[in-house]
């Protein structure tokens, strides 16, 4: 037995055993993920009840039979509360993922397609939006409107999509130069046409990823917003809210009202990172690297 | 006549590839233009094809100097000049099937009726069957996707063909059937073709005159950088065998 793994080359060996956990990243991943799907899904409509419901009798009661995660300081099952928290924090997540990523096509094509002045323009503005903090800049664009859904995602949408521009710019501009494009034009495409025709699908599929890996990004900068009582309302409590409502609790040794939405928005996020980094290593499998996130 | 006058071309304004380079393709008349790798024949048929701007010099089409460039050419100069590249993979989008690939000028010029009768017209004159068309660049050869890089060149039926290097990568066979197929069409329509290469011997055949690259800019072209002269053919790739001379 020891012979014949000794006589395997190493460079084997360590090529399946890269293979596997790169498996089992997948497949835990994505075990997780529709897990979270599923819970955001199906809770609210199948389990009726009320995560709103008070019950003081029951407050700041530690993680039992009857409430698996405890409750907060007004007798709220947590569970419930994170289950609902994690639906809130996903929607803002993905919606601003996709505002995001639409915005930053659009502008990473438009300056990589018209090249010249125009990218060298375009580009400066957005070094010089990356290089204002991202949470500063949120904060600064969630202060100018009332308390919603949509100014959070408008904040993290406007805050993230430099980098998609950057990444489809450089797409662009590598695939601007193929003789496939001179063809185009020679057979009279104009410049939209040989843009939408030609350039776009090239790229939707790296802006996808993109977007895909935005995603925890995105959970992330809306659970700050709401820890620091910038993001949604409370009526409408994200898991960044649940952390910030338990916070109080945690000094006196109640530890279940921070952990457990802190967990909810860690795991969920690192299965959306995990499944999206497989997927790059699938489209993409020069560019090996760790979890880039 | 397509006429390049005094051409000076690059990529870069402090050292361009082509200097002073001057040629002229009547209407009918085959023209190849010999020169070894690197000497900048790709960039000049570039700017035959009006895809890349000269530095200096002028290019005429049937007279009318040609002002501007790439997508901001007419499109009827544009479209006047037919181009084929030397590496199909690279100048085939990946995402079109063959008959898409063909029609797609037409589709770019507002010509959609034609599809169906000018595609069902070059398949065949180019050698591709009725299976071939319905398949993506991925699902066929190299030999197979230059022939439908032809027929888009030929779609919409200019009057000058550009092959830049056409056959490099192909076979024997392959190569006398788009050579074919491109005379003819030239024995159809009367249009003029730039071959450019550096196989002698197909050119020779091929065209009717055949310059080499020292003719048409006065100067002898470099030797491949990194390339020393002993180790490589003991010939410049543009000088004829003993035999032909």
């Amino acid at each position: 037995m020891t012979c014949e793994s000794a006589a395997e080359p190493a460079w084997r060996s360590y090529g399946v055993r890269r293979r596997s956990t790169t498996a089992v990243r997948l497949r835990v991943s994505a075990a997780l993920v529709a897990v979270t799907v599923l819970a955001v899904l199906l809770v609210p409509p199948l389990v009726r009840l009320d995560q709103q419901t008070v019950d003081l009798g029951s407050k700041l009661l530690p993680p039992g039979w009857a409430h698996p995660f405890g409750t907060d300081d007004l007798g709220r099952d947590l569970l419930l509360r994170c289950v609902y928290g994690l639906r809130i924090s996903l929607l803002v997540g993905v919606a601003a993922a996709l505002v995001a990523t639409v915005i930053g096509t659009a502008v990473g094509a438009t300056a990589g397609a018209l090249g010249g002045w125009v990218d060298q323009g375009v580009m400066r503005v957005v070094d010089t939006i990356a290089s204002v903090p991202h949470l500063l800049l949120g904060i600064f664009i969630v202060a100018m409107f009332r308390p919603g859904v949509w100014p959070v995602v408008v904040s993290v949408a406007l805050t993230h999509w430099l980098s998609t521009a950057r990444i489809v710019r450089a797409e662009v501009l590598s695939l601007r130069s193929r003789p496939y494009i001179d063809a185009a034009v020679s057979g009279g495409a104009s410049r939209w046409r040989v843009a939408v025709r030609h350039l776009l699908p090239a790229v939707l599929p790296r802006a996808a990823l993109a977007a895909v890996l935005m995603v925890p990004h995105a959970m992330w900068h809306e659970s700050a917003l709401s820890f620091l009582g910038l993001g949604l309302p409370t009526h409408m409590a994200s898991l960044g809210n649940l952390v910030q409502g338990g916070r109080s609790s945690l000094l006196a040794g109640q530890w279940w009202p921070t952990l457990f939405p802190g967990l909810f928005i860690i795991v969920p996020t690192l299965a959306v990172a995990g499944l999206a980094g497989a997927w790059r290593e699938r489209i993409d499998p020069r560019r090996r690297s760790e979890l880039m996130l | 006549m397509l006429e390049l006058r005094d051409i000076t071309a690059g990529y870069d304004r402090e050292a361009p590839v082509v200097r002073d380079a001057s040629l002229t393709v009547a209407r009918g008349e085959a023209i190849g233009l010999l020169g070894p790798s690197g000497c900048g024949k790709s960039t000049l048929a570039r700017v035959a094809a009006l895809l890349h701007r000269p530095e200096s010099g002028t290019v005429l089409l049937d007279g009318e100097p040609v002002r501007r460039w790439r997508h901001r050419a007419p499109r009827g100069l544009r479209t006047a000049v037919g181009v084929v590249f030397q590496q199909p993979r690279l100048s085939a989008d990946p995402r079109l099937r063959l008959a898409d690939l063909i029609a797609e000028p037409l589709r770019a010029t507002g010509r959609r009726d034609e599809i169906p009768q000018r595609v069902a017209e070059l398949a065949p004159a180019v050698g591709l069957t009725r299976d071939l068309l319905d398949r993506r660049p991925h699902e066929v050869s190299d030999g197979q996707l230059q022939r439908a890089c032809l027929a888009r060149a030929l779609v919409l039926r200019p009057r000058w063909l550009v092959c830049d290097e056409m056959t490099a990568m192909l076979d024997a066979s392959t190569t006398a059937a788009l050579v074919a197929a491109v005379e003819d069409y030239r024995a159809a329509t009367g249009a003029g073709l730039l071959a450019v290469g550096h196989d002698h011997t197909l050119l020779r055949r091929w065209c009717d005159r055949v310059l080499r690259w020292q003719e048409v800019t006065g100067r002898i072209p470099p030797a491949t950088p990194g390339l020393p002269r002993t180790s490589g053919p003991q010939q410049p790739a543009d000088v004829p065998p003993a035999g032909d001379r």
